[in-house]
């Protein structure tokens, strides 16, 4: 049976599972029948021009895992941030794990999805911001028909979250290969603040593919950081839908750091709904083998004087391959907007490949919008130079490759998470470099 | 200390160099002057280990040893220092970073341990007062918008940090105004000693009215063709180069 068919028919049997009675029934059912329309997206669809999700479809993946698999802290505590006291909402194969977890109720909600969706004590929130900021396509018809967990953390009005939260989810083979949807929901509401950082690890040699989505809510004047880590293995595969709708004076911003994954998708789409906004999209990717990532973001300029800053830099090795999309729309009322875009590339192989495609549309006229994109190799008059002055050409290189991506880095808040972040490019290049850029 | 034998070098099969010589001792400074294109930078390019170019015939000696095998990073190694004529722009990487590196991969490839962090910002300090260079500027990313006259002054704090055996200095003049000018010079002279050399490559007498060379060459098509002391330069900013090029034809 085809991948859309099973689950197509497996529905049934999950809404079994779950409480038909909830106010999410309605719209599981509503996704499912999208789902069954459209189905996964193909080459022929323009946004997916680049990426073909049909290797991966072609797997008969598990849908529920069966077995509750525990993980013991010391085992896998290298994929949290080093001496970080943060908060933490852990799944395995999907499956939520309190033994890993630290969440709270104390001022702030970081909890999860399943509770939030079934307890009452949550019913506001969801009623008000589920399924609201999410624009619906197969990808995320299929995750919404399917969504019962996931991170669902509200930081209500005047509140500043103590600690980063880190959302990390494990796959480790027991259950086969598996297909999680984790459906996150995160609601910030006015002159409130928090700072996450999301990550998927696939601790076995299974295949595994995640289908996530991410609703984000920045209330006026809120200020949200949230860095995701893709450095997954080569047989892990993952789209990301994530959709940050924004009101007055608010600051988000969304670093994604893509170092491995056998196809990673990210879409990411920001709404602006206020004035006086800046949206800040960042990403480092770094790829070498045969591996593939595709950036796809959007922002939608709805009201005037706003800003969006987007800077994408690729590093690509061997047969890896890349894509940048970025779409801008600026709506005729935004007047003075800015909008910026860049997307660099360097290309190490000569069988390595990007695809870079800025789309801008501008219906306002009195706006700033500008976007460059460059694909090139590493500058050899600045190789001969550092080598002039004895350093080796595996690390000027590796130097340059740091500097490149540096201000990038450089937007990274939290120390620790920067020098983690700094240790898998050094490790990556494989080098060690003196300092921290 | 350096020796040049009859060195010949092309690029993109273009002969440059035919045949030069050049003997430089401990404790000397060399001045290299000539016309536009008479190869100066490629023989500064040449010594400091550029793959671009080939050398097909010939010896680069340092202490003795052919360092014709040697990459650039391993002669630098060695000792071999390049003042470049246009210094390469490295957005991201601070001056002091920089430094720190290049000063620690040298030690490492010379089998000796990293300079303690201590010594090193001792160091920098040292050097960069030599140089007249502001603390704010270190933690600058590398040549990334300098003026002119501040990427020279960089090329020299480099010098005086790695403390090569061998400087050559590429038309570190150009782009200088009076003052940095100065500067600079004062810097080499301190760095100078009777243990390296210093090859001073320049269109004009004016550097060398700061650091006084030894010996100065004419470089023309690819050959050395007059040396003399520092009286030859003087005689050269008077009356040109086309009097050597008529004494050469007769």
């Amino acid at each position: 049976m085809e991948l859309k068919e099973k689950l197509v028919s497996s529905f049934l049997a999950f809404e079994s599972t779950v409480d038909t009675t909830n106010s999410t029934h309605d719209i599981r059912s509503e996704a499912i029948k999208f789902f069954e329309i459209y189905g996964f997206p193909t080459k022929k669809n323009e946004a997916w021009k680049y990426t073909s999700l049909n290797n991966i479809l072609k797997q008969d993946f598990i849908l529920f895992p069966k077995n509750e698999v525990a993980l013991e802290y010391k085992d896998v505590k290298k994929y949290f941030i080093n001496d970080l006291d943060s908060y933490k909402i852990v799944f395995i194969d999907g499956v939520y794990s309190s033994h890993l977890s630290s969440t709270t109720h104390d001022k702030i909600d970081v909890c999860l999805m399943s509770s939030a969706l079934t307890q009452n004590r949550f019913k506001q929130v969801i009623d008000v911001y589920y399924n609201t900021i999410v624009k619906e396509d197969g990808m995320t018809a299929l995750n919404t028909a399917y969504a019962k967990e996931g991170a669902y953390i509200y930081i209500p009005k005047n509140t500043i979250a103590d600690k980063p939260i880190e959302v990390v989810h494990f796959s480790t083979g027991s259950n086969g290969t598996l297909l999680c949807q984790p459906r996150n929901l995160i609601v910030v509401e006015d002159r409130s603040q928090v700072t996450i950082v999301e990550r998927h690890q696939n601790l076995s040699t299974e295949k595994a593919f995640t289908n996530s989505v991410t609703e984000i809510y920045a209330g006026k004047n809120a200020n949200i950081d949230y860095y995701k880590i893709q450095n997954d293995t080569k047989l892990s595969s993952l789209v990301d839908n994530t959709f940050v709708e924004q009101h007055d004076t608010s600051v988000a911003s969304v670093h994604t750091f893509a170092f491995g994954g056998e196809i990673t998708r990210n879409n990411l789409n920001f709404y602006q709904k206020g004035q006086g906004i800046d949206s800040i999209l960042n990403g480092v990717t770094i790829l070498e083998g045969k591996t593939h990532v595709d950036h796809n973001t959007l922002v939608e300029h709805q009201e005037p004087n706003c800003e969006s800053h987007q800077d994408y830099k690729g590093i690509f090795d061997d047969k890896a391959t890349g894509v940048f999309n970025g779409k801008i729309i600026v709506d005729q009322i935004a007047q003075k907007t800015n909008a910026f875009q860049s997307n660099n590339n360097i290309l190490l192989s000569d069988k390595a490949t990007v695809n870079s495609k800025p789309q801008l549309e501008i219906f306002a006229d009195d706006v700033k919008c500008s976007h460059g994109c460059t694909i090139g190799q590493l500058d050899e008059s600045a190789l001969f130079y550092m080598r002039s002055r004895g350093i080796a050409t595996k690390e000027a290189k590796a130097l340059l490759m740091y500097a490149f991506a540096n201000n990038v880095l450089e937007s990274v808040k939290i120390p620790q998470l920067k020098k983690r972040i700094n240790n898998l490019i050094a490790e990556k290049l494989g080098v060690s470099i003196g300092f921290d850029l | 200390m350096l020796e040049i034998k009859d060195l010949h070098a092309s690029i993109e099969d273009k002969a440059i160099l035919k045949g030069l010589n050049l003997n430089v001792k401990a404790g000397e400074v060399h001045a290299i002057m000539g016309p536009n294109g008479a190869g100066k930078s490629t023989l500064a390019s040449v010594v400091a280990g550029k793959e671009e170019y080939e050398v097909t015939s010939g010896k680069i000696l340092l202490d003795g040893n052919d360092i014709e095998e040697l990459s650039a990073e391993e002669r630098a190694h060695q000792g071999v220092f390049l003042s470049f004529q246009y210094p390469v722009e490295i957005p991201g990487v601070s001056v002091t970073n920089f430094m720190k590196t290049a000063i620690n991969e040298t030690r490492k490839a010379r089998g000796q341990e990293e300079m303690p962090a201590r010594d090193m910002l001792k160091k920098i300090k040292e050097k960069s007062e030599l140089l007249e260079i502001d603390s704010k500027f270190l933690s600058r990313s590398l040549n990334e918008g300098f003026s002119g006259g501040e990427k020279k002054r960089n090329e020299i704090f480099q010098m005086a940090m790695l403390e090569p055996k061998v400087a050559i200095l590429d038309e570190t003049d150009s782009g200088l105004d009076i003052d940095a000018l100065r500067i600079v010079a004062n810097g080499v002279n301190k760095l100078k000693s009777k243990d390296n050399a210093v090859i001073v490559i320049t269109h004009y007498q004016r550097l060398l009215d700061y650091i006084v060379p030894d010996f100065v060459h004419v470089l023309h098509n690819g050959k050395i063709v007059k040396s003399g002391d520092k009286n030859l330069a003087l005689e050269l900013e008077e009356k040109g180069y086309d009097w050597i090029k008529e004494e050469l034809k007769a």
